[in-house]
C-alpha cells in the first residue's frame, strides 16, 4: 500500500490530537493500514454523519477482528447512498435485505458462521434511527433476547431522512419534520413521546450497550473496539446529524454531535449487563438554545413567535438527563 | 425404512437426513410439530452441526434464513398461513436475491375470520413471490419433496416451498418409507453456495438497482423458474432411480388417457378425487384427474398437453382470488385457451371444510348434466340460505354486527357443538 500522508492537528476541541499520542494509541482513521470499508465516491450529502459514523465504526471494527466482518445493512440512507446499482462502496462483504429486518439477517448471518465453523468471522448490523427504534425493532429485540452475536449500530439522525424527513420515534419533541410540521397549538413533534433504545437495549441485559457521537470520534472507535471483546449481543446507538433533515449547515455536523452531548440532550455512556459503567461527562455544560438555533427544524422556537415555553421543556429534558446520568463534571454535581 | 409415523414427525426427520445448518422457526399452527421435532433433533444431536433459532416472528424467520444463506448456510424454515403472510416482504426479497432457503408451508386458511385449518389460502397468495412451490399429496410425498427442494433450491439458487395440508397431512399418522443418510447424502450434496459473504472475497449483495438494470434482474428470475420446469422433472427421475419410488415431478395424472371429463386440483385431495374418478370409471363415465404437484412455475406446455383431449375440465381448488375467480382455473385456462374445452372453477374446501366423495360425485355429476355453468365461480357445499339470511339482516337495523358472529348465532352450532 502506497504511504499515506496524514496531517494531524489539535482538533480546536478538548481531544488530543494524534500527533500527542504514541502510534499504538492513535486513531484508526489516522493509521495508513485502515480498511476504507466505506470508500469514497458514495452518494451521501455533504456533512453527513452516518456516513462520518459508519467509517469510524465499520473501519474500528475491521481492524479489531483483523478484518474478517460482515456488514448487514436496513434500508435507509446509509444503503442508498453506498451502492447506486452498478457501484458499490463496500470494501467488505455486505448484505441489505429490507428496511424492518436487519437484526434478524444479521442473527441469522451470525448463526450461518457459527454452523460453519467460521465464528472468527464477526458480524455487525447497521440501520438507521427509523430501522432501528420503529421498523426493525421488533427484530432487534428478538436479537437481543436471544444474545446473538451480533454488533448492532444504531446511527441515529432522528427521523426518516431517506424518505423526505418524517417522525420516528427517535424524533425529539418540538423537532419540525415533513409530518410533524409548524402547524397548530403544539408546533413540531409531540411531547411526551418516543424511546430511548439504549435504555431498553439494557433492560435486555446484553453484554454491551454503548452511545457516542460522531463528535468524539476516538470514543466511538474505541466503543467498538470493546464491543468486539464480547460475545452475544451489543448495541451501539451513535448520534449522527443530518444537515438536509435538520436545516443546518453542513460544516456544522460535528459541532451538533458535541452539543447534543454537551446540553445533555444526548446523554454519552456504556453499560454492561443492564448496569451504567461509564458515563462520558459533560466538560462545558451549555444552554440547549445554544444546539437548537443553527437547526431550522426548531427554527419555529425563536421566530417572531418565539417559544421560551417549548425552549424550557427542552432544557428541562436536558436536565433530566443530567441528573439522571451524572453527566456533569465531577464536583460539580 | 417404514414406520407408522405422523407426517410433522416425518417431515421433521426428512429435513434432519438434508442437514439444514441453520434452522429459524416461530411457531403457529398447524406447523408447530414439525419445528418442535426439529427443535428435539437439534438438542439430541441427532441434527449436529445446526444452529436453531427460536425467533420473535414468521418475518424474523425468513429474515435470519436470508442472512444464513447469504452466509453460505443451508437454511430451513416452517410456517403457516398468518405466518406465511407476515413474511411476505422476506420472501420477495429471499427469491430476488437469488437464496435456495427451503420452506415447509403447512396450508391454512387465513384470516379474517380465524380459522386454523386447511386450505390453501395461504401459499395461493404467495403464488407470485418467486419461490418454487410444490404441492405434496401425502406424507410419503412430503418426506420425498423435501429431499428434492434443497437440490432444486441450490441447483438453481431459488427458493423452494413444499406445501403439505394442514391437518390433513401434517397431523395424520400414515406409514411413510423414511430414507437412510446415506441414500440422503449420495442424492443431495453438501451446499455450493453460488455468492457467499466472505471477507477474503467481499461481494456487495443487495445492492440498490434503478431502471437500467431491474427488469433484466427480474427477468433472470423468470429465467430460472423456467430452468426449473425442465430441473424438477430430471430430479424426480433421479429420485426414483435412487430411492426406488415415485415422488416429485410437475404433475400426476390419473386414469387420463381417454378422459374426456378431468378434474384438476393440488394436495391431500387427489386420493379422494382419484376414489372418485374409479368409482366413475366403474360407472362407465370417462373421467381422469391431472394432479398439479408443481404450481409455480406454472407448467403450462405439460398441462396443456395433459389435457389435449378432455372436453370438460373441473379445476377443485381450496383459495380463490375474491372478486376475480379461482386461481388454479384462471391458470388451467391460460394453459388450455386454445383448445376446445370448458374450464370450471370450483371453490371446495376452505377453512377445513371436508372434500366428501359425495360431493365430488354430485358436483361431476352436475358438471356432465349441464347444470353447472362454466362462466361462473362455483362453490362446492355452499350454504347459500345461511348468506342471504345474512345479507337479509345487513339491510335492517343501522349496526347489523359483525357478519361471521351473526351467522355463527344463526347456525346455532360451532365445530365442536352447540352454540352458547
Amino acid at each position: 500500500m502506497p504511504y499515506q500522508e496524514i496531517k494531524l492537528y489539535q482538533t480546536g476541541t478538548f481531544v488530543a490530537g494524534n500527533r500527542l499520542l504514541e502510534p499504538e494509541q492513535r486513531s484508526v482513521q489516522a493509521r495508513t493500514g485502515r480498511s476504507n470499508s466505506i470508500t469514497s465516491g458514495h452518494r451521501a450529502c455533504r456533512g453527513c454523519g452516518e456516513a462520518l459514523g459508519a467509517r469510524y465504526v465499520l473501519d474500528a471494527a475491521m481492524r479489531a477482528t483483523g478484518g474478517k466482518v460482515v456488514a448487514v445493512n436496513s434500508t435507509g440512507c446509509l444503503e442508498v447512498f453506498s451502492t447506486p446499482y452498478p457501484e458499490s462502496s463496500w470494501q467488505l462483504p455486505w448484505l441489505h435485505s429490507l428496511f424492518g429486518n436487519g437484526p434478524a439477517v444479521a442473527a441469522g448471518v451470525a448463526a450461518a458462521l457459527r454452523a460453519r465453523g467460521r465464528d472468527d468471522i464477526r458480524v455487525v448490523g447497521q440501520a438507521g434511527d427509523g430501522g432501528t427504534v420503529d421498523i426493525g425493532f421488533g427484530t432487534l429485540s428478538g436479537m437481543f433476547e436471544r444474545n446473538d452475536d451480533v454488533l448492532f449500530v444504531c446511527y441515529d439522525n432522528e427521523g426518516y431522512m431517506n424518505t423526505g424527513v418524517q417522525r420516528s420515534g427517535a424524533t425529539p419533541p418540538a423537532a419540525i419534520t415533513a409530518n410533524t410540521k409548524a402547524l397548530g397549538q403544539t408546533p413540531g413533534n409531540a411531547f411526551g413521546q418516543g424511546k430511548s433504545v439504549p435504555l431498553i437495549a439494557m433492560a435486555h441485559e446484553i453484554p454491551y450497550v454503548a452511545t457516542a457521537t460522531v463528535a468524539e470520534l476516538r470514543d466511538l472507535e474505541y466503543k467498538v473496539e470493546k464491543a468486539m471483546t464480547f460475545r452475544g449481543a451489543r448495541y451501539l446507538h451513535v448520534f449522527v446529524p443530518c444537515p438536509l433533515g435538520w436545516g443546518a449547515d453542513s460544516a456544522d455536523t460535528v459541532r451538533l454531535a458535541r452539543l447534543s452531548k454537551e446540553t445533555g440532550l444526548f446523554p454519552v455512556f456504556e453499560a454492561e449487563a443492564g448496569e451504567v459503567t461509564e458515563v462520558s461527562r459533560i466538560r462545558r455544560q451549555v444552554p440547549v438554545e445554544e444546539y437548537l438555533r443553527p437547526q431550522r427544524r426548531y427554527a419555529h422556537l425563536f421566530g417572531d413567535h418565539p417559544r421560551p415555553d417549548i425552549v424550557a421543556r427542552l432544557q428541562a429534558r436536558a436536565d433530566r438527563n443530567i441528573a439522571r446520568f451524572g453527566l456533569l463534571p465531577e464536583g460539580d454535581e | 425404512m417404514r414406520s407408522q409415523v405422523e407426517g410433522s414427525q416425518a417431515v421433521a426427520r426428512a429435513v434432519t437426513l438434508c442437514r439444514p445448518q441453520v434452522i429459524a422457526a416461530y411457531p403457529i399452527s398447524p406447523q408447530t410439530h414439525i419445528v418442535e421435532s426439529l427443535s428435539d433433533r437439534v438438542r439430541t444431536g441427532e441434527l449436529a452441526g445446526c444452529e436453531y433459532l427460536m425467533v420473535e416472528s414468521e418475518f424474523g424467520a425468513m429474515s435470519a434464513c436470508i442472512g444464513a444463506s447469504g452466509a453460505g448456510a443451508r437454511a430451513y424454515t416452517a410456517t403457516s398461513s398468518q405466518g406465511l403472510l407476515f413474511m411476505a416482504e422476506a420472501l420477495f426479497n429471499a427469491s430476488g436475491l437469488g437464496l435456495p432457503v427451503v420452506m415447509t408451508v403447512a396450508n391454512r386458511a387465513i384470516g379474517a375470520p380465524i380459522n386454523i385449518w386447511n386450505d390453501h389460502s395461504d401459499a395461493m397468495a404467495m403464488r407470485d413471490s418467486g419461490w418454487i412451490q410444490l404441492y405434496a399429496e401425502s406424507n410419503q410425498e412430503a418426506v420425498d419433496l423435501h429431499v428434492q427442494a434443497f437440490r432444486l433450491a441450490e441447483s438453481l439458487s431459488v427458493p423452494v416451498m413444499v406445501c403439505m395440508d394442514g391437518f390433513v397431512l401434517t397431523h395424520a399418522f400414515e406409514e411413510v418409507d423414511l430414507p437412510t443418510q446415506e441414500q440422503v447424502d449420495a442424492f443431495l450434496p453438501p451446499l455450493v453456495p453460488r455468492q457467499l459473504l466472505d471477507p477474503d472475497e467481499p461481494v456487495t449483495i443487495g445492492a440498490m438497482v434503478g431502471p437500467e438494470a431491474f427488469a433484466e434482474v427480474k427477468y433472470l428470475m423468470h429465467v430460472k423458474q423456467m430452468a426449473a420446469l425442465d430441473e424438477i422433472p430430471v430430479i424426480a427421475r433421479e429420485f426414483e432411480a435412487a430411492f426406488g419410488r415415485s415422488s416429485g415431478g410437475l404433475l400426476r395424472p390419473y386414469r387420463l388417457e381417454d378422459a374426456e371429463t378431468v378434474v384438476v386440483a393440488l394436495g391431500s385431495v387427489l386420493g379422494t378425487i382419484q376414489d372418485v374418478v374409479d368409482a366413475m370409471r366403474d360407472d362407465g363415465v370417462s373421467v381422469g384427474a391431472l394432479g398439479i404437484g408443481c404450481f409455480r412455475p406454472w407448467p403450462v406446455g405439460e398441462v396443456r398437453e395433459a389435457l389435449q383431449n378432455a372436453n370438460r375440465v373441473v379445476v377443485v381448488e381450496k383459495a380463490f382470488a375474491v372478486g376475480a375467480g379461482g386461481i388454479v382455473g384462471q391458470n388451467v385456462r391460460d394453459a388450455t385457451r386454445r383448445q376446445p374445452v370448458e374450464v370450471y372453477d370450483v371453490v371446495a374446501g376452505l377453512g377445513g371444510r371436508p372434500i366428501t366423495r359425495a360431493s365430488l360425485r354430485a358436483l361431476l355429476d352436475d358438471v356432465l348434466g349441464g347444470r353447472v355453468d362454466p362462466g361462473r365461480l362455483h362453490f362446492m357445499d355452499l350454504d347459500l340460505e345461511l348468506v342471504q339470511r345474512e345479507l337479509e339482516r345487513s339491510r335492517h337495523g343501522e349496526r347489523p354486527g359483525p357478519h361471521a358472529e351473526n351467522m355463527l348465532r344463526d347456525l346455532g352450532t360451532v365445530a365442536s357443538g352447540a352454540y352458547e
